[in-house]
């Protein structure tokens, strides 16, 4: 079964909006019961995930299309976000980190992202651009820290 | 909409100093590439980035500190960040990349080091 997302965005292109973004996911990651520093990382994911859109899909043009649709997901317990664009469509394969060891700008975003994630799953949508796929699970102590899971447990898109 | 990066310059004895106000990301990076390039033209003993403000860096902002760390090796300056917050603590952790740069508390102990 599917069902909409709780809360869903869309924005340019446009690095300056990004501080935006962050703060919104933040916001939004304390309401299910993230802490601190794991709201840090998942704000840091969606932040890497949005400037490689920006970078690599668009081509650093700044009227591109980007949807972010945000889940609480129950099982386990966490958030779910899927990340779509309209930008050029890469080859997933082919989307993964740099060593590390090679020390140089650059490179580091996908690393990041598959570091701080539980999930992450690039795809080309059907019609046109990416898709990413990212999950975030509360850990032990937030689990023991937050409130009960809602009743109603949802499916995302597929 | 961010605001630009201002970026505070000082100097402590013979060296740079550079204290960005606020995030470094993708939209604010370019502007502090362009700041750590204009102070190495100085020829400093040494060039501390002041990061006791800086809440938050990503991986524009890390690529940047990199160039830094290349463009001093290459001048024979020395480099030392300093008054770090947790996290971007953290990135440089995530990143593997604590260990390649000289950290102190504050600006401080960073000219002293």
């Amino acid at each position: 079964m599917e069902r909409e997302p709780e809360i869903s965005i869309r924005i340019f292109s446009d690095p300056h909006l990004l501080a935006t973004v962050r703060c919104a996911i933040e916001g939004w990651s304390k309401c299910i019961g993230f802490q601190e520093r794991s709201r840090a990382l998942i704000a840091l994911a969606i932040d890497e995930a949005l400037t490689n859109v920006i970078r690599h899909g668009y081509g650093n043009q700044t009227n591109g299309m980007i949807w972010l649709h945000l889940w609480r997901s129950t099982e386990p317990r966490g958030l779910r976000i899927i990340i779509e664009d309209l930008g050029k469509v890469t080859d997933p394969s082919k989307i993964k980190g740099r060593e590390l060891a090679d020390v140089r700008p650059g490179g580091l975003g996908v690393h990041i992202i598959k570091e701080t994630m539980n999930e992450s799953v690039w795809e080309p949508r059907a019609s046109g651009g990416m898709r990413l796929t990212l999950a975030k699970w509360l850990n032990a102590e937030e689990l023991a820290a937050s409130y009960p899971a809602p009743s109603n447990p949802e499916q995302p898109h597929s | 909409m961010s605001t630009p990066l201002v970026i505070k310059n000082s100097t402590i004895d013979s060296s740079a100093v550079l204290s960005p106000q606020s995030d470094i990301d993708m939209a604010r990076a370019p502007a502090m590439r362009e700041a750590i390039k204009q102070a190495l033209t100085t020829k400093p003993s040494r060039l501390v980035i002041d990061l006791s403000v800086v809440d938050y860096v990503d991986s524009s902002g890390i690529a940047t500190l990199v160039e830094a760390l290349k463009w001093t090796r290459e001048a024979n300056i020395a480099l030392s960040l300093a008054g770090l917050r947790p996290r971007v603590k953290t990135l440089l952790e995530i990143t593997k990349l604590s260990a390649m740069f000289t950290t102190r508390p504050t600006v401080e102990e960073a000219c002293k080091a």
